[in-house]
């Protein structure tokens, strides 16, 4: 931490260290977080890992059929925020999250909410491909075995085929579905998680850097498929490519240390930043 | 007795050669201030003196004292008179020399003392008394012999520290070869044993025969007890005993580690945990009172207000005390193998909108699955091979039975009646019980190569 | 939209869900009361034998005595007057004892009642009587009240143990007897004191004279022993394995037989004593030296395995500073290595050598269940050990037996706790993380 802020100090001068310490109130967010379709509406999340705050007063919306991605340095909080939105945060000890996170206008931190039928509507896709250490069809197959989606085989072994349809695997696998989840190559295995969470039909698909373990081509299919899921669901995915950001999303939110600095169209972050921390990340003086 | 002071004094050698190795060392050199024409420190020219003092005569004097008894004995025997060695079988020859040995040491003998026996007893104790003192001659002139050497060799181009290391080297070598040794000492005595007990009764009637009375007259005259070494009524019975007490151990031992590595609130955990390995750290003795005095007569009871008929000793008693002592054993594995999972899987589970139970149940299980069974197979191991439970608590009538109320006995529990009544060395009954040994060994050896290969290759895929 | 769970517009995927949640969190219910069920049974169990050892034991922590005015007459003791040790050790204490018991008895005339009356007290009183005489002789010619040794039908009488109320046949102790404890009792000459004896003795065929003292001993030898052996042997062994050795077949080799014969059942260790120790070699039978013998090579996998963890836990960056400064291997491990993963390797030998205080099996093998009443003096010396003491208790017939073993179980479970507790101790104190 102390060695980000000293470069920053050399780097752009102008940033006082007062203005990074830890537990400075929040700076507002530049640019409109809000969307006329809202999906999910977030107002005012605080999240503390113990007696750290990991995020800090962070308003923000995922309007429908669109890609929002966040971006930032590691630790900015982004990967936080995204764990957030579907309770995943809460397999984490000591983890705290305050203010208000809506579904359709039900606040999932809602004391009653459950978070079960909510993890059904909103899908995670994570870092790493994890796919269960079972066939390629049970993988596909589990959450709608778990939610009982289909009521017989031939029900399910459609929902199987298109779900990995969508997820753009069909062609490679349907000769193969009896063969093990983990004998797949990283990015047949990445769209194998995909393609399972498809086939509980989400409502938000969340992603948490989904092509970071992956390499250039792989990604590039990934990414396709980003763009084609938009049409059904509302994605946010975390990236810390910016490349990444700008091909797949119209939205860009950039995260630092926790707040949300900047929130806009993509092409608008991309090219004519308005605040001067997300301007030093998108031209690399840090990050 | 004096094996224990030869041994201290070759002990204090050694010290006294490392002050002579240093000092000489030191000298060699010319004095305190030009220790750096040494190739090593002097610490290790005094090892170098020491280890020469020592290592060979402790050798030579580990070798005496295992070999010294077979040497007086076969002496002992060779002067016997012939018309009383003739004819016997090894047998009673072992028999005779026990006598003349008990004599000698001023114990009980079995038979009537003839004046040859008090003869040999005498020959015996006088060639002991001969031997001792031939060994502390021996062992001190080796010791003295090492320290000269070491003295003439020692001066300041001698690389003592690659020498003294280099026998290090060789000892640590040793030691770990030790492992290999016990194995082999393991295999070679039970088989030896066993082929001679093969000799006398047919392997085909052993693993196949049903009727176990290993009952041998010790006498060619006496009536009614020829034996017989039908050994399934045994298997059948070890495999009854550890049945039931996988049944209780599985199902309690892995549901625990389930709740308590899933479920468990922290502070349960740090409580339940520990308390439930307490079970692994009660020796089996104490399980084996518990089963006979307490278990057993419950289960009996219990049985009897049920109008149903129960072995004092049943099979169900034994298995069920068992079972209890095997349940850390099973969770405490299973407890690994859950945790070496990793989050990432359950993640992936609980993102798709699984409840808790249906992750642990759907992935996390099938996930472990391996290093499960190969947990489960190490308990089998464990269960086969327990002693002092089933020899406690289980019967010595070998049925065979299917019932777990009745009275069943195992292969230890006949390995360990066997042996432990008087009897001479080589009859069948004896012997038989190294059979058993072997086959119990075989049979828990296998098992245990194949659940550590499990377990290994479990641990690798998440590695 | 070819999605079967879209096509249908009024039933969402979410609907579904929520319908069969109700159905979902019963299973989750019932499986974790089923996890929880099984953790309450496992700590009941641990509970129930606890409970069940310590509520038979704790009572033969107390013996019960008699006091008796006994007089202890110069006649029967030292005729002469010369206080002659030799003579004092041979006089007839019994004598005296139940001349005591006569006098408090006086009704008592038929022989075969006498006997019975002289029954109460135990064989093993006379022995403790002269003990006392012997200690101090000035006694001799006095009336001392003193209490005596009772029988342990007595003894069990008197801690309830025997049910008054069953039928006279099926008592060990008859109406009669009891009639007399009760007397006894009333006038405060009956009265339960700690039991020394159970420390103090060996074993005996009479469970009031009978003591863990022998047994002690015995565990105490082959330990110290065991110790001595398997300690140099199983770090050097895992020094090498884990630093020294090449990668080859034969440290694969040794590699694979460590980890089996740590699961190795321990009769075979015991059979393979009783061939090679005994049989071949000709170590005496029951004595430390053979029992320490086979412990060792029962313990040696634990601790290599143990050691091996340790060393392996101690960073390479240690051995490399070492190294860099021109120390040999041999030196980086003595000097840096070891030192660091000692508490490790102290942990593991601990809990090795905890386990071989509570092993029983092989040393039945060995001659450990010989009955030796001395108790030994050295490695060489006929000894039993105290779980081998408590199978032999536990195969007693006397119900005198039953509260000894369960007190030998306590003892010997009081032993382990506090070797555990060391061990614990040890890794906390010196736990690191690097």
């Amino acid at each position: 931490m102390n060695t980000l802020v000293e470069t920053m100090d050399k780097t752009t001068g102008a940033i006082s260290s007062a203005d990074l310490a830890q537990d400075r109130p929040s700076a507002a967010t530049v640019g409109d977080v809000t969307v006329a379709d809202p999906r999910m509406t977030c107002r005012n999340v605080d999240v503390w890992y113990g007696a750290k705050q990991a995020i800090k007063g962070v308003s923000l919306d995922i309007g429908k059929n669109e890609v929002l991605s966040m971006i930032g340095p590691s630790g900015c909080g982004k990967s936080t925020f995204l764990r957030c939105l579907n309770r995943m945060n809460d397999t984490i000890d000591g983890c705290r999250v305050t203010g208000s996170i809506k579904l359709d206008e039900q606040d999932i931190y809602d004391k009653g909410l459950d978070p079960v039928p909510l993890r059904a509507q909103v899908g995670m896709v994570f870092q790493k491909p994890n796919p269960f250490p079972k066939s390629i069809y049970e993988n596909v197959a589990y959450g709608p075995r778990i939610h009982g989606l289909t009521n017989n085989k031939a029900e399910l072994d459609e929902l199987v085929e298109t779900s990995l349809q969508k997820a753009g695997l069909w062609n490679e696998v349907k000769d193969r579905l009896d063969q093990p989840g983990t004998g797949l190559s990283g990015g047949q295995q990445q769209r194998l998680c995909i393609a399972r969470t498809i086939a509980v039909s989400p409502e938000v698909i969340l992603m948490d850097e989904p092509c970071s373990a992956l390499d250039p081509i792989a990604t590039a299919i990934i990414e396709e498929l980003i763009d084609e899921l938009r049409a059904n669901y509302s994605i946010a995915i975390v990236t810390h490519s910016m490349q990444q950001a700008a091909r797949v999303s119209q939205r860009t939110a950039y995260f630092h240390l926790g707040d949300l600095i900047e929130v806009g169209e993509t092409n608008q972050i991309f090219t004519n930043p308005q605040h001067r921390l997300t301007e030093d990340y998108i031209t690399g003086r840090f990050g | 007795m004096y094996s224990w002071i030869l041994m201290l004094v070759v002990l204090a050698a050694m010290a006294g050669a490392y002050q002579i190795g240093r000092q000489r060392a030191i000298a060699s050199a010319g004095g305190p201030t030009r220790i750096k024409q040494l190739h090593s420190l002097p610490t290790y020219y005094g090892l170098y003196a020491a280890l020469w003092a020592g290592l060979p005569a402790l050798m030579l004097m580990g070798l005496w004292i295992g070999l010294q008894d077979q040497i007086v004995i076969g002496l002992v025997t060779s002067h016997l008179p012939t018309e009383m060695v003739a004819g016997l079988s090894e047998g009673r020859l072992g028999l005779l020399i026990n006598d003349i040995r008990n004599l000698a040491t001023g114990n009980i003998v079995s038979a009537e003392v003839t004046p040859e026996i008090q003869a040999a007893a005498d020959q015996y104790n006088r060639l002991n008394l001969i031997s001792q003192w031939a060994m502390w001659a021996v062992v001190l002139a080796a010791a003295l012999a090492g320290l000269a050497y070491a003295w003439m060799r020692t001066q300041p181009r001698l690389r003592a520290r690659n020498r003294v290391e280099s026998a290090f080297t060789v000892i640590l070598i040793i030691f770990s070869s030790i492992a290999i040794l016990t194995t082999l000492g393991i295999v070679l005595s039970v088989l030896f044993e066993s082929l001679l007990f093969f000799q006398k009764v047919s392997p085909l009637e052993f693993f196949f025969g049903a009727n176990w009375s290993p009952q041998i007259a010790l006498r060619a005259d006496q009536v009614g007890a020829s034996g017989s070494f039908g050994a399934i009524p045994l298997f059948t019975g070890t495999l009854m005993v550890s049945l039931i007490s996988m049944l209780v151990a599985v199902p309690i031992g892995l549901l625990s580690a389930i709740y308590l590595s899933e479920y468990a609130h922290r502070k349960v955990r740090a409580i339940a945990k520990p308390t439930l390995e307490i079970l692994a750290g009660i020796p089996t003795v104490v399980y084996g009172f518990f089963a006979a005095l307490t278990v057993a007569p419950f289960i009996r009871d219990l049985g009897m207000s049920l109008g149903l008929d129960v072995a004092s000793e049943s099979a169900l008693a034994a298995g069920l005390v068992m079972g209890i002592m095997i349940i850390p054993f099973v969770s405490s594995l299973s407890d690994d193998v859950i945790n070496a999972v990793p989050q990432s899987l359950r993640d992936g589970s609980y993102a798709l909108g699984a409840t808790q139970s249906e992750t642990i149940r759907r992935v996390v299980i099938p996930a472990a699955l391996p290093g499960i069974v190969g947990g489960i197979l190490l308990a089998v191991s464990r269960a086969i091979g327990e002693t002092m439970i089933v020899v406690m608590a289980a019967g010595l009538a070998a049925n065979l039975t299917a019932n777990p109320l009745d009275s069943v006995t195992t292969v230890t529990v006949q390995i360990v009646t066997l042996l432990t009544g008087d009897q001479e060395f080589d009859s069948a009954k004896t012997l038989a019980a190294f059979a058993l040994g072997l086959t119990l060994f075989l049979v828990t050896l296998t098992l245990n190569v194949i659940a550590l290969s499990i377990v290994r290759k479990y641990r690798e895929q998440y590695e | 939209m070819n999605n079967p769970a879209d096509t249908t517009p009024p039933r969402r995927a979410i609907d579904i869900v929520n319908a069969s949640l109700k159905r979902r969190y019963a299973r989750e219910r019932r499986f974790r009361w089923l996890g929880a069920t099984a953790v309450t049974l496992g700590m009941v169990f641990v509970v129930l034998l606890f409970a069940d050892i310590i509520l038979k034991g704790y009572t033969a922590f107390q013996q019960t005595y008699i006091q008796l005015p006994i007089e202890l007459a110069a006649a029967t003791i030292d005729p002469d007057g010369a206080r002659d040790p030799a003579t004092l050790a041979r006089a007839d204490y019994m004598k005296l004892i139940r001349e005591a018991l006569r006098e408090q008895f006086p009704e008592v005339k038929d022989r075969r009642d006498r006997r019975l009356l002289n029954s109460m007290i135990s064989v093993g009183a006379p022995d403790l009587l002269r003990e006392r005489v012997m200690a101090d002789p000035a006694l001799i010619g006095t009336t001392q009240e003193l209490w005596i040794l009772a029988d342990d039908d007595i003894d069990m009488l008197v801690k309830g143990y025997i049910d008054r109320n069953a039928p006279a046949s099926d008592r060990r102790v008859g109406d009669q007897m009891i009639a007399w404890v009760d007397r006894l009792e009333a006038e405060g000459r009956v009265a339960k004191r700690f039991n020394t004896i159970f420390f103090t003795h060996g074993t005996s065929r009479e469970p009031e004279l009978a003591g863990i003292a022998g047994a002690l001993m015995g565990s105490f030898y082959t330990l110290v022993l065991t110790f001595l052996l398997s300690f140099p042997i199983g770090v050097g062994a895992a020094l090498y394995l884990e630093e020294f050795a090449p990668k080859n077949r034969w440290t694969d080799l040794i590699e694979v037989n460590v980890n089996n014969l740590a699961a190795v059942p321990s009769i075979v260790f015991g059979l393979l004593g009783l061939a090679v120790f005994i049989g071949f070699f000709g170590v005496p039978r029951s004595t430390p030296l053979v029992a320490a013998l086979v412990m060792t090579l029962m313990t040696l996998p634990t601790i290599i395995i143990a050691s091996r963890v340790a060393l392996k836990s101690v960073p390479p960056s240690i051995r490399e500073a070492a190294l860099g400064v021109g120390a040999s291997p041999l030196q980086t491990q003595f000097h840096h290595v070891l030192p660091l993963a000692l508490p490790g390797i102290l942990t593991g030998s601990i809990i090795g050598m905890a386990r071989a205080l509570g092993e029983t099996a092989p040393l039945l093998m060995i001659g450990m269940i010989a009955f030796i009443v001395d108790i030994p003096k050295g490695f060489n010396d006929a000894a039993t050990v105290l779980p081998v003491q408590i199978f032999l208790w536990a195969d007693s017939p006397e119900r005198g037996f039953v509260e000894r073993t369960s007190a030998a179980i306590l003892v010997l479970l009081a032993f382990l706790f506090v070797m555990n507790l060391a061990a614990v101790l040890l890794r906390r104190r010196f736990e690191r993380r690097w």
